[in-house]
């Protein structure tokens, strides 16, 4: 393959100058400063903000979260993508639709419906209170409340794919003896990988930034049902600036990661 | 990865141990600016309580917009305590049986162990020169204060200008009424709480005044620094009652009575008194008042029984939509 050599134009240049700077200014700089901020005080401090019980704790609530509501949405995910993929039925494109309604509603809204349905005054709550059951305001409400927000995630990278791929895969190792599950595990989840994985990485880096919804439904009990969004929040208003940008700076790292992972994906199979 | 996990794991399992024939945890919900106060009185209450009964006790905090938590509570939010700072708050919970109907009775001083006013913030030598309500609604002059639709705060802060404007111009509505249309177009921006509202003002540097309790006031002199800001006692303010409240529900259904109690009883003991002085919190004690005398200037307080006939008379009157609030409220 001869190098092709293409001398960039002035407009060029500054176009590419532009765009670096643009994002240096309006991506880079604001994350940079959240470090900066964090460290300000010293290393030692950054740390004893960091293993504060509570900030620790929001640490590991959101953790937590994380690894209860991205499986459930994975499978989730799946079923779903794979039901409208692969059967025809009457309401399917409705189905769809309705996949995708997270996506519309803002977080806020998202809150307060679950508020509405399982509150003490809401349209179950006092049915759920009557046989002990409380799921607002407790860790429970914070992992339904992920889960609603984020459970278009995994079926929206999968469906597309799936779509383009068509049956033709599966319905070859059925003629060839596969039984339902050889089919799941060797054909379609192999072909469907990297988009599984994608959609399960933004839909973490969702579960672990979410904060409209669930300031609604958490009751912000501090050591309790505060998660990192709303640990950061919190410390701002208490006037600990530093321990704020500390622990946002946990979420920031989780990003980065999430980003760099995200990355290796794209490059590795898909897109 | 794992030991992070286990990390994790271990936190929550020390966080979230649930009590059921012994409580060993109560949870108090309490309005937004509180935060410190109640940090303060936890750290002595704790050992005081295992001094006398021998129990570990964890107190659990809440923080938010009075009313906002008053409603979190009525949908469930399993608070033992209640500490609000506005007696129609307290009465919701009354209403929804959350609350005894007699809990104003239930401890001294209509179960209010402290109390506070609207008092001014401004930032150090008071290049505005303000130093009475009638300043705040003067041209140039931006004012901050909480969404009085949202947050107690704010609704203290809209009757202390009231009351005072309804003495300035002897009652008559054709001059308070256009006085306070221009004291709220003088805020740029209402936040849904009153520490947000003191974020917006020391830590986004917008407006030339703060109107929040006194506590909030010195509380963010001493944090944040005594010269960068003064604080300014108006002519005349509205008496602000921080009413408390044992939430039967709760506590019955949880079996905390006992420490729900213990833990009231001690914000009016001296004790308890004192720590709230100290944070700025005006008490009834006299002795402990007397003795932190410097911290509280003289001030003339009227209440909202004797300006305004009652809380319930300002709920219909002042607050319900397309009430008197709403007349001059025109940018919210």
């Amino acid at each position: 393959m001869t190098e092709l050599v293409h001398r960039r134009s002035l407009a060029e240049r500054i176009f590419i100058a532009l765009a670096f700077a643009v994002s240096a200014l309006v991506l880079m700089v604001p994350l940079a400063v959240i470090f900066a901020f964090a460290f300000r005080e010293g290393v030692s401090v950054y740390f004893s903000n960091i293993l504060e019980r509570n900030t620790l704790h929001a640490i590991g609530l959101t953790v937590l979260t994380s690894l209860v509501v991205v499986p459930i949405n994975v499978v989730f995910g799946v079923c779903a993508a794979w039901l409208v993929t692969r059967f025809r039925f009457p309401g399917r494109q409705f189905l769809i639709t309705v996949i995708e309604i997270p996506f519309s509603v803002s977080p806020i809204v998202a809150g307060v419906i679950y508020l509405f349905l399982y509150g003490g005054q809401g349209l179950l709550g006092p049915a759920l209170a009557s046989v002990g059951v409380q799921l607002m305001f407790t860790v429970s409400a914070i992992f339904l409340v992920s889960l609603f927000v984020t459970a278009p995630f995994v079926a929206r990278e999968l469906i597309p794919l799936m779509q383009q791929q068509g049956s033709e895969d599966e319905e070859a190792s059925l003629s060839l003896g596969a039984n339902g599950w050889q089919m799941f595990t060797l054909v379609t989840l192999p072909n469907i990988r990297w988009a599984l994985l994608y959609g399960a990485i933004l839909c973490n880096a969702r579960v672990m930034g979410e904060f409209g919804a669930v300031s609604v439904v958490s009751g912000a009990i501090r050591g309790q049902t505060n998660t990192l969004p709303l640990q950061i929040s919190l410390l701002f208003n208490d006037f600990n600036v530093t321990g704020s940008f500390a622990a946002a700076s946990v979420l920031a790292l989780a990003s980065v990661i999430t980003l760099v992972l995200k990355t290796a994906v794209e490059s590795k199979g898909w897109r | 990865m794992k030991k992070f996990l286990a990390i994790a794991v271990a936190a929550l399992a020390l966080g979230g141990t649930p009590a059921f024939a012994q409580p060993t945890q109560i949870l108090n919900v309490s309005y937004d600016i509180s935060r410190e106060l109640f940090e303060a009185i936890n750290a002595a209450f704790i050992p005081a309580y295992k001094a006398s009964t021998g129990v570990d006790l964890t107190v659990d905090q809440s923080h938010a917009g009075s009313s906002a938590q008053a409603r979190a509570v009525l949908e469930g939010l399993q608070a033992d305590v209640v500490t609000f700072n506005q007696v129609p708050d307290i009465q919701k919970l009354a209403d929804g049986g959350f609350v005894a109907a007699d809990w104003a009775t239930q401890f001294p001083n209509n179960a209010s162990p402290f109390y506070s006013f609207p008092a001014f913030l401004v930032r150090a030598g008071n290049p505005k020169g303000i130093k009475d309500w009638g300043d705040l609604a003067a041209d140039g002059v931006q004012v901050i204060f909480p969404n009085p639709k949202t947050s107690g705060n704010g609704r203290y802060t809209y009757l202390a200008a009231r009351a005072w404007a309804d003495e300035e111009y002897a009652g008559d509505e054709t001059k308070v009424e256009p006085f306070l249309t221009k004291l709220f177009a003088n805020v740029p921006v209402f936040e849904t709480g009153g520490r947000a509202a003191t974020t917006a003002f020391t830590e986004r540097q917008q407006g030339d005044v703060l109107v929040t309790f006194e506590a909030e006031v010195q509380g963010v002199r001493k944090q944040l620094g005594a010269d960068k800001y003064d604080a300014v006692i108006p002519s005349v303010s509205l008496l602000s009652e921080f009413p408390v409240a044992i939430v039967d529900k709760v506590a019955d259904a949880r079996g905390s009575r006992d420490i729900a109690k213990a833990y009231l009883d001690f914000l009016f003991t001296p004790e308890g008194q004192e720590i709230a002085a100290a944070n700025f919190h005006r008490v009834n004690n006299p002795e402990i008042l007397a003795a932190h005398a410097a911290d509280f200037p003289a001030i003339r307080l009227v209440t909202v029984e004797d300006a305004f006939g009652g809380w319930k008379k300002v709920s219909e009157e002042h607050f319900a939509d397309g009430g008197l609030l709403d007349k001059v409220f025109v940018n919210q």
